[in-house]
């Protein structure tokens, strides 16, 4: 188990959004949300970019598998911590779904061009600490650091 | 290369987002998968999909494009176009299939500065 959070680190930005599964009128939503404040809080562009990803491929997961779920951000100087916790079915092989093209989407959310088995691939990408835990019948936990470089 | 000339250029029908024309537009990206979209197009980017559900309104937003372009004569569905016109997000359409346009939009976008680079 890797220790993500130094509780000692200052936060500067905290917060939390429920996210309804099989809402994808709403898809997004959050993740919009997230950016626009991380572009506030003066972040750079890159980590921005990659935070936005992260948190709207979680999104949409939730979306897409969950029955609800909760998308977490914590900013301190040096990291963005995104962390989700759903409630849903669980992943019964984290290194399948893990697979670039691996995909249970079924045919609705396929055709809306969401399902292509990319969106765990993309998050574990665009992070630079990429952690998963998943329990059958409960939910999936994702948890994603983001560095922050500020040149020191 | 702002909006308004790709628009003027290829006679596209503009949906929404008419007083952002004079955006500037950086590069192009092609997809329907969202992920795909989301992994791999920048920010400027003029985005060529054939998905019109809503869900194009935030990847675009996500992503700072320039705008949308719907090809094959594909229309924003009504709940898209109001999250367009809501989020004042350019999104165009035409006729044109996706092949045609982004050769088109390559040729607007680089053409001239590969000849540049040939000429010299």
């Amino acid at each position: 188990m890797i220790t993500i959070l130094d509780v000692h680190e200052k936060q500067i930005f905290e917060s939390s959004y429920t996210v309804q599964g099989g809402n994808f009128d709403e898809a997004g939503k959050v993740a919009s949300q997230i950016k626009v404040i991380l572009k506030k809080l003066g972040l750079q562009a890159d980590v921005v970019r990659k935070a936005a990803l992260v948190a709207y491929e979680s999104e949409i997961n939730i979306v897409s598998y969950a029955r609800k779920g909760t998308i977490n951000i914590s900013v301190t100087p040096q990291r963005v911590k995104i962390e989700t916790v759903d409630e849903g079915q669980g992943i019964p092989d984290i290194d399948l779904a893990m697979q670039v093209g691996y995909s249970t989407a079924d045919a609705k959310i396929r055709e809306m061009g969401f399902g292509a088995g990319m969106g765990l691939c993309n998050i574990k990408k665009f992070s630079d600490q990429f952690q998963i835990t998943s329990e059958i019948g409960k939910g999936t936990h994702l948890k994603m650091i983001i560095h922050i470089d500020n040149g020191a | 290369m702002n909006l308004e000339t790709i628009v003027r250029l290829l006679d596209l029908k503009v949906f929404s987002g008419l007083d952002k024309l004079k955006t500037e537009v950086l590069d192009g990206y092609t997809g329907d998968l969202l992920s795909d979209v989301m992994a791999n197009s920048k920010e400027g980017d003029i985005w060529m999909t054939r998905q019109v559900h809503q869900n194009i309104i935030a990847v675009a937003s996500l992503k700072d494009h320039a705008g949308i372009i719907l090809v094959h004569g594909a229309e924003p569905a009504k709940d898209t176009l109001e999250k367009a016109m809501k989020e004042n997000i350019p999104v165009m359409g035409t006729n044109l299939s996706g092949f045609e346009l982004a050769g088109r939009i390559y040729n607007i976008l680089k053409g001239k500065k590969d000849n540049a680079a040939v000429d010299l």
